[in-house]
């Protein structure tokens, strides 16, 4: 064992085309299983081409602009930004309140985006302070940041709202007289931003505008990148000692890449929740960081890299396999629950893979660099013989 | 009271300052909380002894799941998010006890004997998978315990039992999600010399299970074995240089761990006179993740007193809140009042300083 580990040489295989193949395959084992699944799963279902075209197409305009807010904080190396549910309660707060003014469609939207602002920006600052102070353990301190404050939103939403914040709808506010309801409509909310510009193909409605938005998201993204905030961050991400050496405020660096990912969240939630036309008060957010997480995890990202295509073949297969998993369990098996936990196992199986995949490959990194170093001193040490 | 600290000079107040500190500010407030609700039952017609009975059986309930941390953070695996692994083990047990027609407080012992081989084998490919990522345990302990309980979820509707006090009556397959244990092993510590005096009653058998399983975790932890965990955990280096085999000894830990989820699982199960399959297990973890660090564990340090102290605070609360808010002011506000304390408490541990070893 010893022997073959100090008498490791690099050697260049010649590059042949099954050789690339096969690092191909290894650099996007989850995608291909994936692709897999929902080859296996699609003529089981017994879908239209056509349902399952509209259905993606959905999906795709729900959610993309959600996952699209975890780039930044990948970038800044805070790793999958489980905090991001911060951003998505504070877009429902924004919700409630518009929709107690009566204000609706893209006007409400809008007002519902600017309310939320503050509060991502709070939650956002509050949530990198935390994170700064628990440095490599950001990923499990953000999906505890979960937990703690969804019980502030409870505490907000539940009991302050009507006691203290007004609140004055009776659709919105619960018989006692505070607290919201556990479904807030949206109807006259619903796809208003879907429908502004909305076309049909041969029986697929996209919605044109939401593309365009996201469209503008992804391109804020690309522009971000270059400016010089965002290459501190890369430069963060990339080493935060080096960083801090080269000038770079490393701590302040790190909270603006989760406040503009808590911010993004925010709106991507509002046009989430303006598709589906209603708001579940107390549910909504629970599970939508999981998935986004799931479905950029598919698209190929790593907890260290995550690119815009990732996104949206992340969105395409992950929502894929869980529209199909369900039917496809049902002739499978002969039981449609079948098909609902194997999809969440799937999700979460997914994630606990690129983990893996992800903390091993840091390793052997890091023992690579050691023997790298071993190696160079051992040289020097001969050439000074 | 506090007038009374202020003005009685300077080196008292230092001292309490330094109490605070070592003791930690949330604990301490914890602890006041649990302290004021218990002068306050009485007030709102909450009968004391009932009040402390309900806390010592959900103590009773608890603390094994809780004690299930101690060799993970001891060995610097850091807090078992996993711990849904565990308790898949024990529910296998007690199912299978079932399964296998033996009732009384015998299915219990039964279950116990069948969740170890589960338990072990859970355990050891579970501590292969933390060796490999030795730094990140907590975040994929998470993923590996919510992987595993979906799995489960499958497993439960296909897996072939036959009992017909566990499936679905209708279907003639699948485990029911919630299984009674009546004539099974509920309460077979609990009602074991269990003492009744007026609104008192203490289960007495389940407090001596816990005492016996603490002894045994403490026996252990001053043995060569437990030591050399020890020292795995709070300094890796030292340890490999003194000779010890880390992966081994964290292993040990994992499957130790492990096995404690399993027998905590079904400890918890006898008190509480169901099974819950399905997602119920999903969110165990922080419960007793948050016990043991409300009890003064840090992310890589934590003792039996801890656990004792964590469950006692952690099961009053959520046993008092309800009753002493409800008739305060007439809101049902402890389920909030829980979620923020146990994970306000997780997020405070976790930005500790400690070393993260790698």
């Amino acid at each position: 064992m010893k022997n073959r580990k100090t008498g490791y040489v690099p050697t260049k295989e010649p590059v042949t085309f099954a050789s690339k193949a096969l690092e191909f395959a290894k650099n996007n084992t989850v995608p291909l299983m994936f692709i897999l699944i929902c080859a296996v799963c699609i003529p089981l279902s017994g879908f239209s081409i056509n349902y399952l075209l509209s259905e993606i197409v959905t999906r795709i305009s729900r959610n993309s602009f959600l996952i699209l807010s975890l780039l930044i904080p990948i970038m800044a190396g805070m790793g999958l930004n489980f905090g991001m549910t911060l951003g998505a309660m504070a877009g429902e707060i924004g919700l409630i309140l518009v929709s107690d003014w009566q204000i609706w469609g893209i006007p409400g939207m809008i007002l519902a985006m600017i309310i939320s602002v503050p509060i991502s920006v709070g939650l956002g600052i509050m949530c990198g302070k935390i994170m700064n102070m628990a440095k490599g353990r950001e990923m499990i301190t953000g999906y505890i940041m979960n937990y703690f404050v969804n019980g502030i939103y409870q505490l907000i939403v539940l009991y302050a709202m009507g006691a203290i914040i007004p609140i004055i709808h009776s659709s919105i506010i619960l018989p006692r007289g505070y607290g919201i309801r556990n479904t807030v409509s949206l109807l006259s909310m619903r796809q208003s931003l879907d429908n502004l510009i909305a076309i049909r193909i041969s029986g697929i409605k996209i919605p044109v505008m939401t593309f365009v938005v996201i469209a503008l998201l992804c391109l804020f993204i690309v522009w971000f990148r270059k400016t010089k905030l965002g290459q501190d961050m890369r430069a963060v991400g990339q080493d935060m000692e080096v960083a801090r050496a080269a000038g770079i405020n490393v701590e302040k660096t790190r909270i603006i890449s989760i406040v503009i990912s808590t911010v993004l969240a925010g709106f991507g939630m509002i046009i989430y929740l303006q598709n589906m036309g209603n708001l579940s008060t107390y549910t909504a957010h629970s599970q939508i960081g999981m998935f986004c997480i799931a479905a950029l995890l598919v698209g190929g990202a790593s907890v260290d890299r995550a690119t815009i295509g990732n996104v949206f073949l992340g969105v395409t297969l992950f929502h894929l396999m869980f529209i199909v998993a369900p039917s496809a369990g049902t002739t499978l098996m002969g039981d449609s629950m079948i098909g609902e936990y194997f999809r969440v196992f799937v999700s979460y199986a997914v994630i606990t893979f690129a983990l893996v995949m992800y903390e091993t490959k840091k390793r052997r990194a890091s023992s690579l660099a050691g023997r790298a170093l071993a190696e160079a001193q051992k040289a020097s040490g001969e050439a000074e013989k | 009271m506090t007038e009374l600290v202020k003005s009685s000079g300077n080196p008292l107040m230092d001292s309490i300052r330094s109490f605070a500190r070592s003791f930690g500010l949330p604990r301490l407030i914890i602890a006041g909380f649990l302290l004021l609700l218990f002068i306050m039952a009485p007030f709102v017609g909450a009968n004391f002894f009932t009040q402390l009975s309900n806390t010592l059986n959900r103590f009773s309930w608890n603390a094994i799941l809780v004690l299930s941390m101690v060799p993970m953070i001891h060995s610097g695996c850091g807090l078992n998010f996993g711990l849904p692994l565990g308790i898949i083990a024990g529910l296998l047990g007690g199912t299978i006890a079932i399964e296998l027609g033996i009732t009384g407080a015998a299915s219990f012992w039964m279950a116990i004997l069948l969740a170890t081989p589960f338990a072990v084998v859970f355990g050891i490919v579970y501590g292969f998978l933390l060796n490999k990522i030795k730094g990140g345990e907590m975040m994929i302990a998470t993923y590996v315990g919510f992987s595993i309980v979906s799995f489960m979820c499958i497993m439960w509707l296909l897996l072939p039992y036959s009992s017909p006090n566990m499936i679905w009556g209708y279907a003639g397959k699948g485990l029911r999600t919630t299984i009674s244990l009546e004539g099974y092993y509920i309460g077979a510590l609990a009602n074991f010399l269990q003492i009744n005096i007026g609104h008192l009653s203490v289960p007495t058998g389940s407090l001596i299970f816990f005492a016996v399983m603490a002894f045994f975790m403490w026996a252990f932890l001053h043995t060569k074995t437990g030591t050399a965990m020890t020292a795995v955990g709070s300094n890796a280096e030292f340890a490999r240089s003194a000779g010890i085999n880390i992966d081994r000894t964290r292993m040990l830990s994992v499957v130790m761990s492990t096995w404690l989820g399993a027998v905590g699982i079904l400890v918890y199960e006898q008190g509480f006179g169901f099974i819950q399959l399905y997602m119920a297990p999903f969110n165990m973890a922080l419960p007793a993740v948050s016990a043991i660090l409300i009890g003064g564990a840090t992310v890589n340090k934590a003792s039996i007193t801890n656990v004792i102290i964590g469950t006692f605070l952690f099961q009053g609360i959520v046993t008092m809140t309800p009753t002493v808010m409800n008739s305060m002011i007439h809101m049902d506000m402890s389920e909030v009042i829980r979620v923020i304390a146990s994970n306000g408490m997780i997020i405070y541990a976790l930005t500790r300083k400690s070393e993260v070893t790698r």
